[in-house]
């Protein structure tokens, strides 16, 4: 009937499961001490970097991405770069406006502490 | 077509169906149970079509509402001004809401959409029959908290003193749910979004399940390019329904918990932002636009292509344009911002993507039109919807390029220019599409004629009332007419007096239309299996289809080859011809 | 799953709009990696809040995120990890038909489930007890029209943050030692030059707020009608070439965080608009986390029912579809918790 891809379903090896909890569990601790370090500005990327990388191994290995139907990826991508086309436009408009933005301001004196 | 009907069910070939094999969804089981718990596509198609068209209804009452007060030019309910501007602000609210997310968004797809869909693909069932139920009844609960809110509303209006025992009722931010107004009004926003938020899920689990459908269920010989182009027009829309939806309901949360948390996100007085809100609320409801018009542009193509007899121009074309419509629906929310204090660079940058949506829209109206050119025309009552929507869109759509150009709607912005661009596009263009797709199909759901002559008149008087109503909103608006004001200066009176009869003559159309439905569901006669001669599967079984919807798996054809099919006089509708009985018809549904 | 086995005989769970098993299963996942998407964009929603608040007001992040303990983060980023990790290997059970092994894993992934919102809940426990939970009622840091609404309370909450991060820095000072990057005092004395600076770049930006704030009353009007001609409608593209690179505050403030190194924003080093917006870290923090900790709930109810099944012989290499999909589930959940850590306990 309807168009079929490959067959046979992927069964994990344990080593592999386990090697990847291993590597997630070294990028976790990679990414909290890189914030010991300091890096100026790439902090933040290499906080995300790294989670992109932890996201791509829990993607790949433990939802199956990579042994799946390709188009399950084309999903999880698409969303994301919806998802990043929201939050880029909706950044650079509020940076741009921000300068003309008046919200009210902490008054001096309740400002203490 | 009910010049020689013939009372028994007869199949695709005009063989009278065994009275004892002639089951259909709509008999297959009895009692009220069989239709609340029923799985079957068909069964919630006709269940969404009666609680959207209820939904149609009460919207429409409120603009009738609307359309009265807007008659004289000082205020016509009530004496006081206060409490005439409330009752105003809160009807065109309500209108607008209930309009959107009760009616013009699940029209199409939940009523024909579900119902099509399935029969479309040669398959028994959409993919998630459960998820389809329980979309339905997502409808039901989103739906209940409009009537709350309405409810409320119109009892604190006859009981004052019930505000102190259980807050304001009734909604007036406008279907938008602007902040920071939504987050100090003191009517039912809560519920309302809440509401909304329901209906959201009705929506996104449509969309899932058309996705998964149409991936999954179509059958051997039946292409990505092989669809019909009503289904290309449900795969994008489903796309837009994944897509932009849950940003709907995050930004519902959000201001739900603006409400009842004060989180500050969007309210300046606690430091948030509420041009923020705005871009949130249009990331989705621009794209929701496409929502509504995307699946209308399926119906069109399938009916013009039926009515000229003729195979339809630029298949190629019309199915990827859907899908540039839905992803450059994501692209240019931003032009609804024009005035709200986002930046100049982004406003330009929207001004110039809006543009180019009317590149895949133009493409569509030009390869209808060359469908048309030559064809042998049959102007029965869907080609007459058909042509209306054409006529419509191309002046909803033009406007609209108006309105995208940035300089122009700084000048035009919140006047009644806009109010009547999206109601030709959202009424004119939807609506219309709504239809024409109910009059082209409702033989096959009901298996009934209907009158052509009255369906004819309901819509000449749909078409009148509708211009009538809303041409003059252009003029009213490039004069200056402000949109949402219950009062205005003399000078708009004639323009508001001409609007409101159309909108009375269109109300009269309406229901023309819905007495020739249930005139026919009573008394008309049985149709035949293709009454059009046309070609899409869900014409390939009798007329209304049997529960499992085919005895035999049709194969899949090219949709618009109307070839094999032979009128037949005495039917009054098309028969396939019998060298064309398909051999592999077995071999397709194993 | 054999195809084969599909062909000869009807399964109990196929559907009969379905003509294979196979073909069932490929469209729950599908339909499954759909209903994942639009989680993703509605996560989606509160991360473009998120990015929107840290990206313009960069210090307010780095200032009020050294009120979320790290450790407690980092634990519960590793045991959704390992529950992660559980759940995979229960599909793989699954997958082979080994129902000890399958429980095993559904129980502790669960368990996983329990552990990650226990520690959720002593962490919205010490929220509450420092005054910066979500909401107006109890967070120091809620203002309304410039006034902050608990003023009694901002004492405490200030210098419970200020005692965080102290041992914070402490802490860093001394991996920095370890690691001879910085000799300490030197780094002290960076911090207090940065400060200086800091210093003198308020004192203009409060310049600038006080002659805006100066009016009696509240600080700051939210009325439209008080803004200024210029600022009311579009920003013109004269308004951007006209004001000559004029950079906003914003951006000043931004480049100076990121030059100060390791410099810890303090509650003094905040100008009055930007303690204004403290308030809004905690209230983003708890939508993210509380929305994920919902997800968290619901996912264990959906690993509790298949657990229920698996344990009663639902499930066979034949048919493990719910096991299947509610690990996806359950992945995604650890996804987005992936993004949450750093984004929100690892500021710097």
């Amino acid at each position: 009937m309807s168009v079929h891809f490959e067959h046979e379903h992927h069964v994990s090896p344990i080593w592999q499961l386990a090697a990847v909890l291993a590597v997630l569990l070294i990028l976790t601790f990679i990414t909290v001490a890189v914030t010991w370090i300091d890096l100026g500005g790439l902090n933040i990327w290499v906080a995300l970097a790294v989670a992109v990388v932890k996201a791509a191994f829990v993607g790949l290995y433990f939802m199956h991405l990579r042994y799946d139907a390709p188009f399950n990826a084309v999903i999880l991508i698409a969303s994301l770069v919806f998802v990043s086309l929201f939050i880029g436009f909706s950044l650079i408009d509020t940076a741009a406006y921000q300068d003309q933005f008046e919200q009210p301001v902490i008054s001096s004196d309740a400002a203490g502490g | 077509m009910s010049v020689i009907p013939k009372p028994a069910v007869t199949d695709i070939f005009g063989k009278p169906v065994d009275e004892q094999k002639a089951d259909n969804y709509l008999t297959h089981g009895r009692g009220i149970l069989s239709w609340l718990l029923t799985l079957d596509h068909k069964r919630i198609g006709i269940m969404y079509m009666v609680l959207v068209l209820a939904a149609f209804f009460l919207g429409g009452v409120f603009a009738i509402v609307l359309r009265t007060e807007l008659i004289t030019p000082n205020e016509t309910f009530f004496a006081d001004a206060t409490t005439n501007n409330d009752f105003y602000n809160q009807s065109f609210t309500l209108h607008g809401a209930v309009m959107v997310f009760m009616f013009i968004i699940p029209a199409i797809p939940a009523i024909l959409g579900n119902f099509m869909l399935p029969l479309m693909l040669g398959a028994k069932d959409v993919a998630f029959p459960r998820l389809n139920l329980l979309s339905l009844y997502c409808y039901l609960a989103g739906s209940a908290f409009f009537l709350w809110v309405l409810g409320k509303g119109v009892l604190n209006i006859l009981f004052p003193t019930l505000v102190g025992v259980w807050g304001g009722g009734g909604l007036d931010t406008g279907w938008t749910f602007y902040t920071p107004y939504s987050t100090d009004s003191t009517t039912a926003v809560t519920a309302a979004t809440a509401g909304a938020f329901v209906l959201g899920f009705s929506s996104i689990l449509t969309g899932v399940n058309f996705i998964a459908s149409i991936h999954m269920l179509r059958p051997k010989g039946m292409g990505w390019f092989r669809m019909p182009l009503f289904l290309w027009a449900l795969y994008a829309t489903s796309i837009i329904q994944i897509l932009a939806t849950p940003v709907l309901a995050i930004t519902l949360l959000l201001l739900i918990a603006e409400r009842t948390l004060n989180v500050g996100i969007f309210d300046p007085a606690l430091g948030g932002d509420p041009v923020l809100y705005q871009h949130f609320f249009w990331f989705y409801s621009h794209p929701a636009v496409y929502i509504m018009i995307l699946p209308a542009m399926g119906v069109i193509s399938e009916v013009i292509s039926v009515f000229s007899r003729k195979h339809i121009f630029g298949y190629g074309f019309i199915a990827m344009s859907s899908l540039a419509i839905a992803i450059l629906g994501f692209l240019v929310w931003g032009h609804h911002m024009f005035t709200s204090g986002q930046s100049a660079l982004l406003s330009a940058v929207f001004s110039l993507i809006t543009m180019t949506v009317a590149i895949p829209s133009a493409i569509k109206v030009f390869n209808w039109l060359t469908t048309m050119y030559r064809g042998s025309i049959l102007l029965a009552t869907p080609m007459l919807y058909a042509i209306g929507f054409i006529w419509l869109f191309t002046i909803g759509g033009l406007t609209g390029v108006f309105l995208g150009a940035l300089s122009v709607d700084l000048h035009v912005h919140d006047t009644y220019f806009v109010v009547a661009h999206f109601h030709y596009v959202m009424v004119g263009s939807t609506l219309f599409a709504f239809l024409a797709g109910m009059h082209y199909w409702w033989p096959k759901m009901f298996g009934k004629t209907y009158s052509e002559k009255w369906a004819k008149i309901g819509f000449w008087l749909i078409f009148a009332g509708f211009n009538l109503t809303f041409f003059i909103q252009f003029v009213a608006g490039s004069q200056g007419m402000p949109r949402r004001y219950a009062t205005y200066p003399d000078q708009f009176h004639i323009y508001h007096v001409i609007s409101t009869l159309g909108s009375y003559v269109l109300t009269v159309g309406l229901f023309v239309a819905l007495g020739v439905w249930i005139h026919s569901l009573i008394y008309g006669r049985q149709t035949p299996a293709n009454p059009w001669g046309a070609n899409a599967l869900e014409w390939h079984t009798t007329s209304p289809p049997p529960h499992h919807n085919f005895n035999k798996t049709p194969p899949a054809t090219d949709p618009y080859d109307y070839s094999h099919w032979t009128y037949d006089a005495e039917l009054d509708g098309y028969v396939l011809n019998e060298d064309n009985e398909p051999e592999e018809a077995e071999a397709a549904h194993a | 799953m054999s195809t084969a086995n599909a062909d000869h005989d009807h399964p109990a769970h196929l559907a009969h709009h379905f003509d294979t098993v196979e073909q069932q299963f490929d469209s729950a996942k599908l339909g499954m990696w759909v209903f994942l998407a639009t989680e993703i964009l509605m996560f989606g929603g509160l991360f473009c809040a998120y990015a929107v608040y840290r990206g313009n007001h960069p210090e307010v992040f780095l200032y009020a995120h050294h009120f979320l303990d790290t450790f407690w983060g980092a634990f519960n980023t590793v045991v959704l990890l390992v529950s992660s990790f559980t759940m995979a290997w229960g599909v793989r059970a699954a997958q082979l038909g080994q129902k000890n092994i399958l429980v095993l894993m559904l129980l502790l992934t669960f368990l996983g489930g329990v552990g990650f919102m226990v520690v959720k809940a002593v962490e919205y426990y010490g929220k509450w007890e420092h005054a910066t939970f979500a909401g107006p009622w109890n967070n120091a840091f809620f203002n309304e029209d410039g006034q902050f609404v608990h003023p009694d309370k901002l004492e405490d909450t200030v210098a419970y943050g200020a005692k965080k991060m102290d041992k914070k820095a402490h802490a860093v000072a001394h991996v920095d030692e370890e690691l001879g990057l910085h000799d300490t005092d030197a780094e002290r004395l960076v911090e207090k030059e940065t400060q200086e600076e800091h210093a003198e770049q308020h004192e203009a930006a409060e310049a600038q707020d006080a002659a805006v704030a100066a009016a009696p009353g509240p600080p700051l009007p939210t009325d439209h009608s008080d803004f200024k001609p210029a600022h009311n409608g579009p920003g013109g593209l004269s308004d951007m070439f006209m004001e000559d690179g004029a950079a906003p505050e914003a951006f000043v403030a931004a480049a100076a965080a990121s030059a100060a190194g390791h410099t810890f924003v303090t509650w003094e080093d905040l100008d009055n608009r930007q303690k204004g917006l403290v308030s809004q870290f905690f209230q983003i923090y708890f939508m993210m986390t509380g929305l994920h900790g919902l997800h968290v709930l619901i996912g264990m109810g959906l690993i509790g029912w298949i657990l229920f099944r698996a344990a009663m012989g639902a499930f066979s290499p034949a048919y493990f579809t719910p096991v299947d999909l509610v690990g996806l589930y359950w992945h995604l959940v650890d996804l987005i918790w992936i993004f949450l850590f750093p984004l929100l306990y690892l500021i710097h």
